[in-house]
């Protein structure tokens, strides 16, 4: 308990390698390269199911009988092919947007309902997306159908004498569509609407603002990521969209992916479906780095 | 005080179930008065924060500023400020903005926004800071920014729920001083929210205990700290250690021997306690001590604190009791361990509260 001589508080010899430092160096290597390893199997998978198909897909693409070509591209400029880009945009367009409009009060409903019913509340949203797509779309045909559960009803009632025209159209797409799409559009928006705190909400009127005010000014803009999600996930969808539209346009509503599906089945023209397959792909590609570039992506991708 | 409103608080009930949060509550509160609301997790005193903010409803009772009853008004009418124990500042807003906020919904405008929120900025010391986003901020300068929010629309009560928990120690001590000069500048009502006793009795001018949905004793820190009128009180608020004491016709004895008391100790079917605090009990020279109350035991630990050191006492009774003896060449040598020890506490400082239930 003497104090005379100071203490050694850094013992490192002069010119001497800090000590342990190398050995340290190596252990973190090999915890880099065991996680690097882990993440191999997963990162070779999506190499060989995702990035090759599409590479493979671009160079068909721009590969004719007679070598390089852009004369898939060229067709491209038809307007038939133009149509179906317009009804294809028109389409997911509304589809989008009718989600919006539906999905976002179901998912603040939702966010505000207590653990149990928003549990209850959840399933019966996901409930559809369990069961098959191909089911419902006739379920739907069953339901629209000129003499189908709908039309009969409303005519029974008197509402109407002559049956609508509810399916095998823009409309039955449509709301085939919406259906399939909501769900999709609920869970990312309740999940943005969940994290945002009721203090928020509650300092909103402390300084000042309405119920109504607070909900523009605070909440929304709060739930805004979980939208923007939302949006780009059913708008990707519905850009590629084959079932529905194949079911229930009844051949009148022609999708880019159904221009695709008949130029191989048909025409057995593997480069202008190729070629169709590319514009899709570079156009939702486009869409993503524009919200990207609009509402930033890490906004989009991690909430804060 | 032009810029402060009573606030009066008349059998407020709020139940849970069978719980009750609040249970018939009532409470004046003086125009530019700091109160705190003190007390245990689950006691209650953010639940009677939240009436006054009107974000709970009571089941009964009623709550008035000044002549105003508000009873049933809705939070954004309330014209109250309110800093939130995470702060709650707007994340999609720029600090500016957010100061900005409630003057904007008032209607005021664009340049006398900008120089209120200057001068907001620099009241609370965060000048040039206003472009920042939140959550750029480090927490100090959070709960800064969320006081500014609270008091730029000029509100006549201030309402603040345990707002520098999240603080470390030391930002949390020197806070508490600029939140108590930020009072006595503005004088706003203050009803202060904590469960912290230090900080309670540095800024309050009263402090309200509350426990189990009721008020256990209202009064000055000095009054709360010195003259605790329960057990809960003198457990809840600094440290203390008790002793069965006998009272008879306005006396009290320990075993055989009477105490000398500055006070009549109260009335109270279930038996007293004398309450020790450590700081003031003081060692004395055998033989010495004429006018203090005297009591005799054996020293078992020793624990050294730096700006004091802590003595726990077996009594010749067998009760264990604490002596903080500070750290000044002027107080008597600290005894070794197993020594016998002759402590003694001013009539002044002797302490009578009724033995209730332990809380």
């Amino acid at each position: 308990m003497t104090t005379d001589a100071a203490p050694a508080i850094a013992h490192r010899p002069a010119g001497d390698e800090a000590l342990n430092a190398g050995r340290y160096k190596t252990a973190r290597r090999l915890e880099e390269l065991a996680l690097g390893g882990l993440a191999l199997p997963a990162l070779l998978l999506i190499g060989l199911i995702a990035l090759a198909p599409n590479l493979w897909l671009c160079w068909l693409s721009f590969y004719g009988p007679n070598g390089f070509t852009l004369a898939y591209y060229e067709r491209l400029l038809h307007p038939n092919y133009m149509l179906t880009l317009k009804t294809t945009f028109e389409l997911s367009f509304l589809v989008t947007g009718i989600c919006m409009a539906l999905g976002y009060p179901l998912a603040y409903l939702i966010a505000q309902s207590s653990q149990r019913m928003a549990s209850l509340l959840l399933l019966l949203v996901m409930f559809p997306v369990w069961t098959s797509l191909l089911v419902r779309c006739y379920a739907w045909l069953v339901l629209l159908q000129r003499r189908g559960l709908i039309n009969t009803w409303l005519g029974d009632a008197g509402i109407i004498e002559t049956p609508l025209r509810l399916v095998h159209n823009f409309t039955g797409t449509t709301i085939g569509m919406v259906h399939i799409m909501l769900p999709f559009m609920v869970l990312p928006l309740y999940a943005a609407m969940r994290a945002i705190s009721p203090d928020y909400m509650r300092a909103a009127a402390n300084l000042g603002a309405s119920p109504i005010k607070a909900f523009w000014q605070v909440f929304v803009p709060l739930s805004l990521p979980g939208l923007v999600a939302g949006v780009i996930i059913v708008f990707v969808l519905c850009l590629g969209f084959y079932v529905t539209p194949a079911l229930l346009g009844g051949g009148r509503v022609m999708m880019w992916s159904m221009q695709i599906e008949r130029t191989v089945t048909y025409h057995s023209d593997w480069g202008a479906a190729s070629a169709l397959g590319v514009v899709l792909l570079v156009m939702t590609l486009l869409i993503l780095w524009l919200v990207g570039r609009l509402v930033g992506f890490e906004r989009i991708m991690g909430s804060r | 005080m032009a810029m402060s409103l009573p606030i009066s608080i008349r059998s407020v009930t709020k139940r849970y179930g069978a719980f009750a949060a609040l249970d018939d509550i009532g409470l004046e509160i003086a125009s530019g008065e700091f109160i705190t609301l003190l007390g245990p997790s689950g006691s209650g005193k953010t639940t009677l924060l939240m009436v006054l903010a009107g974000f709970i409803r009571p089941d009964s009772g009623e709550v008035r500023f000044g002549d105003r009853d508000v009873s049933l008004t809705p939070p954004h009418k309330r014209d109250v400020g309110m800093v939130f124990q995470n702060y709650a500042l707007f994340p999609h807003m720029s600090v500016a903005g957010n100061l900005a906020y409630p003057l904007k919904l008032r209607g005021a405008g664009k340049s006398a926004i900008a120089e209120r929120v200057n001068r907001a900025l620099d009241m609370v010391q965060l000048q040039g800071l206003g472009e920042r986003q939140v959550d750029q901020l480090s927490g100090g300068q959070k709960q800064r920014v969320a006081l500014a929010r609270a008091i730029i629309f000029e509100p006549r009560i201030l309402l603040m729920d345990e707002p520098l928990s999240a603080l470390d120690k030391k930002l949390r001590e020197q806070m508490q001083i600029e939140v108590r000069h930020l009072h006595q500048r503005l004088g706003m009502t203050t009803v202060y929210v904590t469960h912290d006793q230090r900080e309670a009795l540095t800024m309050s001018d009263r402090i309200a205990v509350i426990d189990r949905g009721r008020f256990k004793q209202i009064g000055r820190p000095r009054d709360i700290y010195e003259r605790p009128d329960s057990r809960f009180i003198a457990e809840f608020i600094g440290e203390s250690s008790f002793l069965p004491v006998t009272v008879r016709d306005g006396a009290a004895w320990i075993g055989e021997r009477p105490l000398k008391l500055a006070r009549v100790p109260p009335g109270a079917a279930g038996g007293h306690l004398l309450v020790l605090r450590p700081e003031k009990l003081q060692i004395l020279a055998a033989g010495a001590a004429d006018g203090l109350n005297r009591l005799d035991g054996e020293v078992k630990e020793v624990v050294y604190q730096g700006e004091s050191s802590l003595l726990y006492v077996a009594l010749a009774g067998g009760q264990q009791v604490a002596i903080r003896q500070p750290a000044t060449s002027a107080a008597p040598a600290v005894p070794d361990i197993g020594q016998p020890i002759r402590l003694g506490l001013a009539p002044s400082d002797t302490i009578i509260v009724p033995a209730d239930a332990a809380p």
